[in-house]
């Protein structure tokens, strides 16, 4: 009962979201607007209770097999793919990687500049090149 | 007398959702099982592996996308509340969150503009044709908006849907080794460049590093999906496309 209620008001929350963005005509997807409101929620409320921690735990737990029906989809697109393998390969795998290098590199400059934390900062040493 | 009974239980399988689900599920849990020998080596990442054991199960037995789909789909619809869900960790790492909102919103945008930009140019450099460079351009973002985006600025919205999850997959793999090369050890630093180049698979990565580089890769997840979907058809607009 308790894992049911949690993942019940996991989709209540993602119902509601639908519902806004297409009343709204948001250009978001309705699960992201979801987990904003519940949020929200939590921080109105201040804690998590139990039966949500449980849901919402179990499903994160295994996120990455939400993904595989999607990935399995590649052998629809086999000859895109085969016609232009070098452009998206290169360009997918560079892209990837720059993006974390830079996303990584400002985030760590940025809070050591921004939001000093004497205790953790000096045992970083920050040597990124 | 064997046969056709074979023959008509093959009929009812492939027919019924039941067969899409449960390959789904047991290729999942072999991967993982594999995962876990490998000594949680990101090489042999549970999403790729069971990925290639399911394309390969269906090539072999004639099995089109569409018809594995009809079971496959149950599995695919709990990412709708597995977005939800990461409102959860993200809370409990409120403290964290209000230290470092301001640079967390800053290398938000350089990422989401970086992902987006550096797709478009290094596709074209290679002579990528404009549809897959605009099926490129999104494929930071988690797979419905990266979709949504795709559509909207001229890309293939299903190819972008694997773009996307070869993505995931690619910042899970390299991700933890990068950051490691860069010598950055803040696992908050960490979870934000994984949630925002590599998204939902990258934040399941992060989960298996630590919790707090999962919750702000869920948070960088679910932030770069609003800013993607703001920036990236204005910057299209912007290189004139």
């Amino acid at each position: 009962m308790n894992f049911l209620n949690g993942i019940t008001l996991l989709l209540a929350y993602q119902l509601v979201g639908e519902v806004t963005v297409r009343l709204l005509g948001l250009p978001i997807p309705g699960p992201v607007l979801g987990m904003v409101m519940l949020f929200i929620t939590l921080l109105i409320r201040g804690y998590t209770p139990e039966p949500l921690n449980n849901a919402s735990s179990a499903l994160l737990s295994h996120l990455s097999l939400l993904f595989v029906p999607a990935g399995v989809g590649m052998m629809v697109h086999f000859d895109r793919i085969a016609s232009e393998w070098l452009p998206i390969t290169l360009a997918l795998f560079f892209s990837t990687l720059i993006t974390m290098v830079v996303t990584a590199a400002v985030m760590h400059f940025t809070s050591q500049w921004l939001s000093p934390k004497p205790s953790s900062q000096s045992a970083e040493g920050g040597h990124d090149e | 007398m064997n046969e056709p009974v074979i023959t008509d239980i093959w009929v009812y399988l492939s027919a019924s959702p039941l067969l899409g689900l449960t390959i789904t599920l047991i290729a999942y849990g072999m991967a993982y099982r594999l995962y876990l020998k490998a000594n949680s080596s990101p090489f042999a990442n549970p999403v790729l592996v069971s990925v290639i054991l399911l394309i390969v199960l269906l090539l072999v037995t004639g099995t089109s996308y569409s018809e594995y789909f009809e079971g496959a789909r149950f599995v695919h619809f709990l990412l709708g509340p597995a977005t939800v869900a990461l409102a959860v960790p993200l809370y409990d790492q409120l403290s964290r969150l209000k230290a470092l909102w301001l640079p967390v919103t800053i290398s938000l945008f350089c990422g989401v503009v970086v992902a987006a930009g550096s797709s478009i140019g290094l596709a074209w450099i290679l002579g990528g044709s404009l549809e897959i460079q605009m099926s490129l351009a999104p494929k930071s973002a988690t797979a419905p908006v990266a979709m949504g985006i795709s559509e909207t600025i001229g890309g293939i919205p299903s190819l972008t849907a694997v773009l996307v999850v070869i993505t995931g997959i690619t910042g899970a793999v390299t991700g933890t080794r990068l950051f490691e090369l860069m010598r950055i050890r803040d696992d908050s630093v960490k979870g934000i460049a994984m949630g925002v180049a590599a998204h939902g698979i990258g934040t399941a990565r992060a989960f298996q590093v630590s919790n707090q580089m999962g919750a702000f890769s869920g948070l960088a997840m679910a932030l770069s999906a609003f800013a993607t979907a703001l920036v990236v058809p204005w910057l299209v607009d912007l290189i004139g496309i």
